[in-house]
């Protein structure tokens, strides 16, 4: 068997040599020791690229295990009280990571629930609505905002947003959503510009790149045929985006979601520079508050002690493991939504 | 029925003013940060800003040091990550059709890409600069390194996918073994969205700032040993910005400038070259 | 025409002097015709001679895309439906359309059929499901999905769905409805089904089918226009058309010899 399929595989090279003209008598011997070293390429090529595919296998695993070892005297001395705890003491080395965690939930929260509408708007802005030489432009000016550094977000937000938000816009939302019942407490306190908010805003301009492009992509994805059936018994542009073209695209757009979200509880520089840095639990989002990668950036260079320093790794253990949960989260709804549209079709 | 009728028109019309006004929202910021940058940085740029380095309190002096130091660790982080991002995405797009390794480090890769980067940072802190017990260039140009190998993975393996199964067939069938077929064919044939993930990978580590605070640090002297601390634009203007001097802020906004522009550059550049290869194919 | 149709015969939409850009390439040439009221009317021809044009110039679906530009007259009970202050969506809901795929609407079948009814009428639930239930037993469908109206109408056949897309035509209560090779995607048994449904809602609407397939226009129709190159070639009674044609080339195209 194997004897027949070299001979095949010689043919077709020596046909392939007769072909482009490079005729050379060759002998079948020396085929065969030349076909030997090139299956020895082969495997080293495919062993090559093996060996980098499990190098990067094992970073994950490597990381997690790095994070786990170098966190363990936090994790040994704390236990899972370091979930709960909001204490932050350096001085007498009481550490709880409730703070931190809560702080980047509700910025990126908040960034979420700002950032998904615009987004949405963006999206249906470009695929319906914007005359066609003004697709590309735009498109890549909202794609630029995703390549502005952080750190220029976080620059910005400090020194040019942060102002002007505490003299125009703070007393503004004080006066309006403030005085609701309910929701009011959010907004209390004085109008310092930064704060959780502040950081919740500026990380909403940092993800709505990266949801409306998703989003984009999606809308374009849905045939036309289907959009001109709504257009055909009468829908406004609106009713055929709400109810056909996002039904029809919502796996895809849980998962832009998912990823902005993502973005979002990771970011550092930009959170560092507004959020205000205090391990205190306000309930108000005009307060400042601390998010886990901001309190990393700020005190883990300084940090002395083996608990202090363990503390901080184990916070980055914790914020890795939420961004993992949230992907994981957003790969299986995709999987399970995709499944089920390929069964019902 | 008329009334019906109209509610929905009223409905539409405001929910497209929202969808208009969404992307002025969008581009507002976009303008509102870029006016700034050049309003606050633009006055800086000189050329003692290329030739000097970063200043100590109260003295004045330029970014020199810490523009070397980004272009050598950005430099090494692409040259580190670049191959192992090549030759890993195409083991899953080319080698990877069976088993569980492929899947299962398409996942991780998944992760990785979007694993905060100061997590990054924290990971090489623990396993290299504790371990040798210092900081240095080296650190740094590995965690960056460490960022870059996700990104071009995920390109690679997407850009060799597009390559039509006919055209390995037809190198196969020439009797061409599959590492040439690989390397003459397929990579050739997909090497403009390769490089348009190289350039967005580089975008993406030259601004990046997290993952240097625990690994490069700082330096404020002249430094081309990669096995000490080593100045870098993003923590020089994180460190300057935080500043009460003046003239340090005035220096971090000029290397915002720098910086801002830079990779923007390279995000447009990748962006013209992706196009380039559309018109292409 | 003969005399047994024109006689009874009232026009639904006359169509004076159409041309049609697709940017600078004219698609349609001046075509001037009559579509009558509860008849069938079909449009054949070779692909890219028009008649998928000109259909979706009667309900202005090409209005979606802006380099696209129709100029003329397209009167429906006496008024110029090409007219700008014709409003567009209640155009649509007037003139049915059904596409060469089916396409249901990721929703139930109960939501398929009732989505173009609720956009224009507040009924009850009791009147909604009576109007889906009239929909699809005039769609030849209600027997087959009665107890399972609340599937995915994705989770239909071919040419269930296809059927269902009349159906959610037809339940707006429309007054044309307007076919573009309703049966190009379907099995021979579907099609059958489907020519047979179309030739039985010509008593309640108006009917323009496209179809690249002449047995089909000389099974359903009553009028039939030849199109080639952008131009009316020949139109008129469908017996006539293909038993003696005037014109040379409508002819050819009948008989085979060319298309």
């Amino acid at each position: 068997m194997r004897h027949h399929f070299l001979l095949a595989v010689i043919t077709k090279i020596s046909l392939a040599r007769l072909q482009s003209g490079v005729t050379k008598t060759m002998s079948t011997a020396h085929a065969a020791t030349k076909l030997k070293r090139q299956r020895l390429l082969d495997s080293i090529f495919r062993r090559a690229t093996l060996f980098f595919t499990i190098v990067v296998f094992l970073l994950l695993a490597a990381l997690i295990g790095s994070l786990i070892i170098g966190s363990w005297p936090a994790l040994q001395t704390f236990g899972f009280d370091f979930l709960w705890s909001t204490q932050w003491n350096p001085v007498t080395e009481k550490f709880g990571a409730l703070v931190p965690i809560i702080g980047t939930l509700i910025t990126s929260l908040v960034a979420l629930s700002i950032g998904i509408p615009v987004s949405f708007g963006i999206a249906l802005f470009l695929t319906e609505l914007s005359p066609p030489w003004l697709r590309r432009p735009l498109g890549t000016a909202i794609e630029l905002l995703a390549g502005i550094p952080s750190i220029i977000y976080g620059m910005w937000g400090l020194f040019v947003f942060a102002p002007f938000f505490a003299k125009y816009i703070q007393p503004w939302i004080q006066g309006t959503l403030g005085e609701i019942a309910g929701i009011g407490f959010l907004f209390e306190g004085a109008f310092m510009g930064i704060g959780m908010l502040t950081a919740g805003i500026i990380l909403a301009i940092m993800v709505i790149p990266f949801i409306s492009s998703v989003m984009r992509d999606v809308f374009e994805v849905v045939p036309s045929l289907f959009k001109e059936s709504a257009y055909g018994l009468g829908a406004t542009t609106w009713e055929v985006i709400w109810y056909v073209v996002l039904p029809y695209t919502k796996s895809g757009v849980v998962g832009g979601i998912m990823l902005g979200f993502g973005r979002a509880l990771g970011e550092t520089m930009a959170v560092t520079f507004v959020i205000g840095n205090s391990h205190q639990l306000h309930a108000s989002l005009f307060m400042p508050g601390n998010s886990i990668a901001s309190a990393l950036a700020n005190e883990f260079t300084e940090a002395d002690g083996d608990l202090y320093t363990a503390a901080l790794i184990e916070l980055g253990l914790i914020l890795f493991l939420i961004t993992f949960v949230v992907l994981a989260c957003s790969k299986i709804l995709l999987l399970r939504l995709k499944k089920r549209e390929g069964t019902a079709s | 029925m008329i009334s019906i009728y109209t509610r929905r028109r009223i409905v539409n019309a405001i929910n497209l003013t929202f969808s208009v006004l969404a992307m002025l929202f969008g581009l507002f910021w976009l303008f509102w940060i870029l006016l700034t940058l050049f309003d606050k940085g633009l006055s800086g740029v000189g050329h003692t800003i290329f030739t000097q380095m970063t200043p100590a309190p109260g003295d004045t002096g330029g970014l020199l040091n810490a523009v070397f130091g980004s272009l050598v660790m950005v430099a090494l982080a692409t040259l580190i990550g670049t191959p192992v991002g090549i030759m890993a995405g195409t083991y899953l797009a080319e080698f990877g059709q069976r088993g569980w390794l492929a899947p299962a480090t398409r996942f991780v890769n998944d992760i990785l890409l979007s694993a905060p980067s100061i997590v990054i940072g924290l990971f090489v802190y623990t396993v290299y600069v504790a371990k040798v017990g210092h900081f240095s260039g080296w650190a740094g140009a590995l965690a960056l390194s460490l960022i870059v190998i996700p990104v071009v993975v995920r390109t690679t393996e997407d850009m060799l996918r597009l390559i039509p199964n006919s055209l390995r067939e037809a190198a196969i069938a020439l009797g061409a073994p599959h590492w040439k077929v690989v390397t003459l064919v397929t990579w050739r044939a997909s090497r403009v969205g390769i490089m348009t993930g190289i350039l967005l990978a580089v975008a993406r580590i030259s601004g990046e700032t997290a993952p240097l605070l625990f690994t490069a640090l700082n330096n404020q002297f002249w430094n081309a040993d990669m096995n000490r601390p080593m100045a870098n634009l993003p923590v020089v203007i994180f460190q300057f910005a935080m500043s009460p001097y003046e003239y340090w802020q005035e220096l971090a906004w000029t290397g915002a400038l720098l910086i801002t522009l830079s990779v923007l550059g390279l995000n447009i550049a990748a962006r013209f070259f992706l196009r380039k290869n559309d018109l292409l194919n | 025409m003969t005399d047994d149709h024109s006689s009874a015969d009232i026009a639904k939409i006359t169509i004076n002097n159409l041309n049609f850009y697709y940017d600078s390439f004219h698609a349609l040439k001046s075509i001037s015709m009559q579509i009558q009221k509860n008849k069938i009317t079909a449009f054949i021809g070779p692909s890219g001679c028009g008649k998928s044009t000109l259909l979706r110039t009667l309900n202005r679906m090409y209005q979606l895309y802006p380099s696209q530009i129709a100029k003329g007259e397209v009167m429906v009970d006496g008024a110029n439906i090409l007219d700008k202050a014709q409003d567009l969506n209640i155009l649509r809901a007037k003139m049915g359309m059904v596409f060469q795929k089916p396409t249901p609407f990721p929703m139930s079948i109960f939501d398929n059929v009732a989505f173009g009814v609720k956009l224009y009428e507040t009924l009850n639930r009791y009147e909604l499901a009576e109007r889906v239930e009239w929909a699809l037993q005039k769609a030849a469908l209600w027997e087959e999905v009665k107890d399972k109206l609340n599937q995915s109408g994705t989770s239909l056949s071919g040419g269930q769905q296809q059927r269902l897309c009349i159906a959610r035509t037809i339940a707006v209560k429309p007054e044309v409805v307007l076919f573009d090779e309703p049966t190009s995607a379907l099995d021979p048994i579907s099609t059958a089904r489907i020519e047979n449904l179309i030739f039985q809602l010509k008593e309640d609407y108006t009917i323009a089918i496209v179809t690249h397939n002449m047995q089909q226009a000389a099974r359903v129709s009553d009028y039939t226009a030849y199109m080639y190159l952008g131009e009316l070639i020949e139109f008129g009674d469908t017996d006539t058309i293909f038993t003696k044609p005037r014109k040379r080339e409508t002819e050819d195209y009948i008989t085979g010899k060319f298309g």
